[in-house]
């Protein structure tokens, strides 16, 4: 089962003359250990498609299918749930928490979800280990470089085990070497963990790294 | 949720303003409360003190003690009133006195009353009398003797009684004689004959407020009225009660304004952190959890804090100021404190609930 399947799915923001198509009959799929990368100019629809994949906004039309999941169908609540348990965010700058530690803005992901502290525990210091930030695991954002920050941000999108993770600009804010690292890393995280991921990028020089380059324009996508 | 604690406990500086605010505003409902409860408990002692349910006044005195003259033929008909157990007279002068040392005077509320009551015992023999432990600050002591009135009637102290001032007078407690005769030196107009007193004080085990009815009904003349009300009608209580709860309440309401107003900013301040607490699974209830956490903390230690201050204060704050801060109040203001600060936030769960996950990722 792919890990998901978007398919004929609009968005329309606004009504009449004031209407906005943001997607325009777009249909992606993503295999259960894919990582596709989505590429395309500003306004193009990259994030609208983002956020109806991980369940942040509804399709106005269409469906899509996060694994087993009829996401298009889920209400507020629903997606509340859906998000905590089965997609992981890393948002253009890191977003962290700024006065939590590297280590409890990983647990914060868990403690969301109401999981188990003994498993978050391990899970969050199995995956400083892995990230290479375990001697940083004590610091706040603010005493962390910017690709420190971003680790730590792909920490806690890892932290529930999701079968989606969605990167909207991961690199953004990096210079070209520490964001080529980046996506490195985004590359062996996903791929040793056999999770599908879409990578948003206006960033073409880092598509490299992705098993598939999509392009969207104007809400159309292009393969 | 713990998020919010952990802010509280690592950013401390970004509640000050509003703890500072909330601190001072705890000192003002304490030293208020405590002035509150000062002024009654002066202004009320002796009618706290009785162990009677009823107490009945002529009627055309208008429930007032010192106009009111209630005959023994009135004390013999309320004794025969259905309900009524038990019945004695009180009578009252508010007087001048000059203790022992002739220092200075004291203000006096000399009562002469027939049956002991919860603080003062049976009453003592002619010339002796229990007086209100608030005259060892004017140098009295036990075994000493006031000179009462301008007719200088002596009145030996054999026992101090706690709490039972009148209108902010000590109260000097004595047999019917001996007021009697304080009474006719001191106010001849108001003299009254031996057996007849102000009010008849009528202890009953059944409802006080029907017995009150009862004793109306059947007693023409009089008007009866359960103890609280008397104090209700003491001059000047009821006024002084309303004004401070007035005061209190809108001390509360700017209090729950100082939350609404931090925390709506904080939220504002927030919007990004929390569409991204959102997107990452968050519910709107956790996210005001963890707002109310810290509403109900910074509250708690504006309470812990303004409740030395007002403690500290106390002991600074002249004698002749009437502040008595008790622990009920302070209960009181905590639990109000704290209910004011679970409203303050929730102005701020609309904004909350509107705040779109979609936001974190931007664009959309």
């Amino acid at each position: 089962m792919p890990a998901l399947q978007m398919n004929d799915v609009r968005k329309v923001y606004g009504s009449g003359e004031q209407a906005v198509v943001a997607l325009d009959h777009a249909s992606l799929t993503v295999g259960d250990d894919e990582l596709v990368a989505l590429v395309g100019p500003s306004g193009s629809g990259k994030t609208t498609l983002l956020s109806i994949a991980g369940g942040l906004l509804g399709p106005t039309e269409g469906t899509v299918l996060v694994g087993p999941h009829a996401v298009h169908d889920y209400d507020r609540r629903e997606l509340t749930r859906f998000r905590r348990e089965f997609v992981g965010f890393v948002f253009q700058g890191a977003n962290l928490v700024p006065f939590l530690t590297a280590r409890e803005n990983m647990l914060i992901a868990s403690e969301i979800a109401g999981g188990s502290r003994k498993h978050a525990a391990r899970r969050a210091d199995q995956l400083l280990e892995e990230l290479g930030l375990a001697h940083r695991a004590g610091n706040v954002p603010g005493k962390l470089s910017g690709g420190e920050k971003q680790r730590v941000a792909i920490g806690r999108a890892l932290m529930n085990e999701p079968e989606l993770v969605l990167f909207d600009e991961p690199t953004s804010a990096l210079d070209s070497a520490l964001g080529e690292q980046v996506m490195e890393l985004i590359r062996r995280e996903v791929k040793g963990r056999g999770t599908a991921a879409i990578v948003v990028t206006h960033d073409t020089r880092m598509t490299h790294v992705a098993d598939r380059t999509v392009e969207i324009r104007d809400g159309r996508l292009a393969a | 949720m713990r998020l919010g604690w952990r802010e509280l406990v690592r950013r401390p500086g970004r509640f000050v303003v509003a703890g500072g605010a909330l601190t001072l505003i705890v000192v003002l409902l304490l030293l208020l409360g405590g002035l509150l409860d000062g002024l009654y408990k002066g202004s009320t002692g002796a009618f706290r003190s009785q162990s009677a349910d009823v107490i009945v006044y002529a009627e055309e005195s208008r429930n007032s003690l010192v106009r009111s003259r209630v005959e023994p033929g009135t004390l013999e008909r309320i004794g025969e009133v259905e309900g009524v157990d038990e019945v004695s007279g009180l009578g009252v002068v508010l007087i001048g006195g000059l203790p022992q040392d002739g220092a200075r005077s004291v203000d006096l509320a000399v009562f002469g009353y027939e049956s002991p009551n919860l603080r003062v015992p049976a009453p003592p023999a002619p010339g002796l009398g229990y007086a209100d432990r608030t005259l060892e600050t004017d140098g009295v002591e036990v075994g000493d003797t006031i000179v009462v009135g301008p007719a200088r009637v002596p009145v030996e102290i054999v026992g101090w009684v706690e709490d039972t001032r009148l209108l902010f007078q000590a109260g000097l407690w004595v047999e019917p004689g001996t007021w009697h005769r304080i009474l006719e030196t001191s106010r001849p107009d108001a003299a009254l004959p031996e057996g007849t007193f102000q009010a008849a004080l009528v202890g009953t085990d059944a409802d006080p407020a029907s017995v009150a009815a009862a004793i109306e009904r059947e007693v023409p003349g009089t008007s009866a009225l359960t103890i609280a009300e008397a104090i209700a009608t003491l001059p000047g209580v009821a006024a002084q009660q309303e004004t401070f709860v007035q005061i209190i309440t809108v001390t509360f309401v700017v209090a729950g304004l100082v939350v609404a107003l931090f925390f709506a900013l904080l939220v504002l301040e927030r919007l990004g952190l929390y569409g991204v607490l959102k997107a990452v699974g968050a519910s709107s209830r956790q996210v005001a959890a963890g707002l109310v956490t810290q509403a109900v903390l910074v509250a708690l230690g504006a309470f812990v804090v303004g409740g030395a201050v007002a403690v500290g204060l106390s002991f600074v704050i002249p004698e002749e100021v009437p502040v008595d801060l008790q622990v009920r109040r302070a209960v009181v203001t905590a639990v109000g404190l704290v209910a004011t600060a679970l409203l303050g936030s929730a102005i701020s769960f609309r904004k909350i609930i509107r705040i779109d996950p979609a936001s974190a990722v931007g664009g959309s």
